[in-house]
């Protein structure tokens, strides 16, 4: 026991976890931003509206109980409902760690909390906000979940030797292959197909995708859960990885028209980052840096291919965290390396077994993932209309959504004061 | 020679220009304008201030074109433009007095037929 443990805490645990936690949330809000500089102008506010919509409902059914399900002991396959409202989750230590168990509670629901509003980059622009916000909370307990027990909580996955540091399984492969499903089962934008549908600001893009970056600081280097060793390999991992995908997306551009693209480079430092997630702390430096170059190519492969397609994946999310995430995954069973990680080696350092364990995990983290969000979208669509109106996506979610706009003018704008008897009788333009 | 201009939806804009293309309408020019026809007011609201939007956004063609080509230019407008609701816009045909092609000196019909390249 040194002189900053007391009652099984460590300080210094606890400082680097609860920094890792506000840096994970301020990705969400990031990611808001990344999406809504990719869409049309009239739907700016609504994109961003998703993640922080998913900000409030998820950070409350994780508390109410999802968190419960993701970590109580439970089965292999999902936890149990003794956490539930967060008894017993108090300022003791986590069991096997040396931060309060409250801690844990609040970082690994700033996880759940971005993983939800990832998906909403698959249906933006047709969405109806409400029909998101009851999918994301049912889908925080019935997919994020389980399969963040089958990793973290002692589920099937980790029992049998899974390794997957900050969600391969839980955050990118579930988020991606979600995002697949929502797409299919929400159907295209209207004009997908027929005009261009193009990002308005790059700017956005650019900020979103930078910010999300410094929070993967957080991200993976907090999923140490302790500020030692292991933090400090994640951290520089989440260094090198990305930065790596990004010179090679920049040559891939340059190679492919001629030029490299700003929107191009925000996509790569997500897809760089994402593929380093599930391995940040168990690869050399050397590894991750080429586990990001390599990461680039199948997600640019499918986001040059994937719009000639039917499928309106409107922002992409397969590619940029299903696909990564999968290599990700992939990668470990390979390049883990016992001597930085202290517990396993993958294939090239002798250890085939762990190859195996990571090709189950990437057999049925996709699958589950799909299948979950298919069904429980089919499920909320039967209650709430998925879509919003023609006339509504015509219009503009921001207006017709929300009753606001990203870029008001205020040009014609009559202010309507409640003293002055204003007629709501009166109908207004309603999609 | 008569001065075609469509006000019309923004969202419509694309499919307006689409349609005067597969007529053989060339040369126009667009630009973005507020305006109030007889459509419904949106009401919004930022934190307690709550605003009734008389103006709404609209795309505004101008198109000069010979006499055989105003209808297939109003057609065409029309065809592309409409939703049906209110606020789909107007179209409005002037007489235009004299047109000048500023690269060669041609003047009225000649100056709005299109070059064949």
């Amino acid at each position: 026991v040194t002189a900053a443990t007391a009652g099984g805490i460590d300080t210094g645990d606890s400082a680097w976890i609860l920094v890792s936690t506000a840096l994970v949330l301020m990705m969400t809000p990031a990611l808001g931003l990344f999406y809504a500089g990719l869409v049309r102008s009239k739907n700016t506010l609504n994109t961003f509206m998703m993640s922080i919509g998913a900000l409030g409902v998820v950070t409350v059914v994780w508390a109410v109980v999802a968190y419960s399900l993701a970590f109580d002991d439970g089965v292999g396959f999902i936890g149990g409902l003794d956490h539930a409202f967060l008894r017993g989750v108090g300022l003791g230590p986590q069991h096997g760690l040396a931060i309060p168990e409250l801690l844990y509670a609040v970082f690994e629901a700033s996880f759940c909390i971005i993983t939800a509003a990832l998906i909403s980059g698959a249906v933006v622009e047709r969405i109806s906000y409400g029909a998101f916000l009851v999918f994301i909370a049912l889908w925080a307990c019935l997919v994020y979940a389980p399969m963040a027990h089958w990793v973290w909580g002692g589920g099937w996955l980790a029992s049998r030797g899974t390794l997957d540091w900050a969600g391969g399984v839980p955050v990118e492969m579930a988020s991606g292959f979600s995002a697949f499903a929502a797409a299919i089962v929400v159907g295209a934008r209207r004009d997908f197909g027929r005009l261009a549908l193009l990002p308005h600001n790059a700017v956005y893009a650019l900020l979103g995708a930078g910010l999300l970056w410094f929070g993967w600081f957080g991200f993976n280097g907090g999923s140490a859960l302790t500020a030692g060793t292991s933090a400090t390999l994640a951290f520089a991992n989440t260094l090198l990885a990305p930065a790596g995908t990004l010179v090679v997306w920049l040559v891939l551009d340059l190679l492919r028209g001629g030029k490299p693209t700003a929107i191009g480079a925000a996509t790569a430092i997500i897809v760089g980052a994402v593929g380093i997630t599930p391995a940040a702390g168990y690869l050399s430096p050397m590894s991750a840096l080429l586990l990001g170059a390599l990461a680039a190519l199948p997600s640019y492969a499918f986001i040059v291919l994937r719009p000639r397609t039917r499928l309106d994946e409107t922002l992409d999310v397969l590619a940029a965290h299903g696909l990564a995430g999968l290599t990700g995954m992939l990668f470990i069973g390979f390049f883990a390396q016992q001597s930085w990680n202290g517990i396993s080696n993958g294939l090239l350092f002798g250890n085939a077994a762990q190859l195996g364990w990571q090709a189950l995990a990437v057999a049925v983290a996709p699958v589950y993932a799909f299948v979950g969000t298919f069904v429980l979208l089919k499920l909320v669509g039967i209650v709430l209309p998925l879509r919003v109106t023609e006339r509504a996506e015509r219009l503009g979610l921001d207006v017709s959504q929300h009753g606001e706009e990203a870029y008001v003018q205020g040009d014609g704008a009559i202010l309507v004061s409640p003293e002055a008897g204003f007629e709501f009788s009166r109908p207004v333009a309603q999609p | 020679v008569k001065l075609v201009i469509g006000i019309v939806r923004p969202d419509k804009a694309n499919d307006v220009l689409e349609a005067l293309y597969r007529a053989d309408v060339r040369g126009l020019s667009m630009s973005r304008v507020q305006g109030h026809g007889g459509e419904l007011d949106r009401v919004e609201t930022y934190r307690g201030t709550t605003v009734k939007m008389e103006l709404s956004e609209k795309v505004r063609f101008e198109v000069a074109v010979s006499d055989h080509f105003v209808e297939p230019t109003v057609r065409a407008i029309c065809d592309g433009a409409r939703t049906g609701d209110v606020g789909d816009g107007k179209i409005f045909i002037l007489p235009l007095e004299r047109v000048v092609r500023i690269r060669t000196g041609e003047e009225d019909t000649a100056a709005v037929t299109p070059v064949e390249l």
